[in-house]
């Protein structure tokens, strides 16, 4: 399965045409799909509050939106998240490269990784963690559901689920 | 002139457009002087009215009037290279430029000193950049919206804030008939 092919199909289907993204080397293959196809409007945020500002006027001008972004963000975005996303009740559907985990080279990542699922938790943002490739099966019904109840949904996907760091 | 009588003088400007309206006292003033369903308050989240003006600009083809503030501005400097590389002619970033944090004291920002906004938006590569006085504010503006073309408008006025009530609409009321006028 391509999994970048599998994402940027399941946002189509949902319906998810306005996309920002703050890069991640493990995200770098579905921004590169995301680029391919017309259906879906990809803006670059310089910063991962910015970008869900963007998303919040997309989504008001009738587009749904997604970002994609590091786990890294989450220490950037708390107050966006509680006063803009959530105190407005706009959907998000946040796809989120969960850095610091299982085969992470980099030691730094760690030290937010420990703090990610206790800070969404804290935020009572549901919380989805993609590990083995199989659980993309999920993210259409993710998606579905954040447009259900219009909240930001985390969607962290480590490096077990993009395949490692080209390890394996 | 300060900011809220620059907001009553453009008021009948605004009131035919979709205006994103910078938190704190900005938009206690606009509400107070004109409420209107296409009006959308910030209530909180510092720096990001000219980045949901960017994003409904870009969804859909009203007009989109952002009134930013100079200190938001300079919290959120990296939106300007992104409205300058996402050209979206519905879309007027106006900058009131008092030189001051007007919500927390009128402490003074960068801005009022060395640092020229206007500057620093035609270094991001943002076109139709204009630097006006606050009194020609409303003549720039309509100007700027007849144009049918991408503006980022930094309107130079003095320092202060009108005494307003804060808002006390829910949140979700303001979106949902901002949502309404949107699509209207």
């Amino acid at each position: 399965m391509n999994i970048d092919k599998k994402i940027a199909d399941d946002l189509v289907a949902n319906d998810i045409s306005f996309v920002t993204t703050v890069p991640c080397k493990q995200l770098a293959g579905v921004i590169d799909e995301i680029d391919t196809r017309d259906d879906i409007f990809h803006i670059p945020s310089n910063k991962e509050d910015e970008g869900m500002g963007l998303c919040a006027g997309a989504w008001m001008g009738g587009k749904r939106p997604a970002i994609i972004m590091q786990n890294t963000a989450i220490g950037v975005t708390i107050n966006t998240l509680a006063t803009l996303i959530q105190y407005y009740r706009m959907p998000l559907p946040m796809l989120i490269s969960y850095r610091g985990e299982l085969r992470e080279p980099v030691a730094c990542q760690v030290e937010m990784a420990v703090h990610t699922k206790a800070l969404l938790a804290q935020m009572n943002i549901p919380t989805y963690h993609f590990h083995k490739q199989s659980d993309v099966e999920e993210l259409d019904m993710i998606l579905k559901y954040t447009f259900m109840c219009n909240k930001p949904v985390a969607i962290l996907t480590d490096a077990n689920f993009w395949g490692g760091y080209g390890d394996q | 002139m300060i900011r809220s009588e620059i907001l009553k003088d453009i008021a009948p400007i605004l009131r035919d457009q979709l205006v994103v309206c910078n938190i704190g006292i900005p938009s206690q003033e606009l509400h107070s002087i004109d409420d209107q369903p296409s009006n959308f308050y910030m209530l909180g989240t510092m720096g990001l009215a000219s980045s949901i003006g960017l994003g409904l600009a870009l969804a859909q083809p009203k007009t989109v009037v952002v009134i930013d503030g100079d200190g938001s501005v300079l919290t959120n400097l990296g939106t300007l290279p992104t409205i300058a590389n996402n050209v979206a002619d519905n879309y007027i970033l106006m900058i009131i430029d008092n030189g001051s944090y007007g919500s927390t004291g009128d402490q003074p920002t960068y801005a009022g000193k060395k640092t020229s906004l206007a500057a620093v938006a035609q270094a991001c590569g943002c076109e139709n950049v204009v630097e006006c006085q606050d009194v020609d504010t409303g003549e720039v503006l309509q100007a700027a919206i007849d144009s049918g073309q991408m503006h980022v408008i930094v309107v130079k006025c003095d320092s202060g804030n009108a005494k307003m009530p804060v808002i006390t609409m829910d949140p979700v009321v303001i979106r949902d008939r901002f949502m309404k006028a949107v699509a209207s």
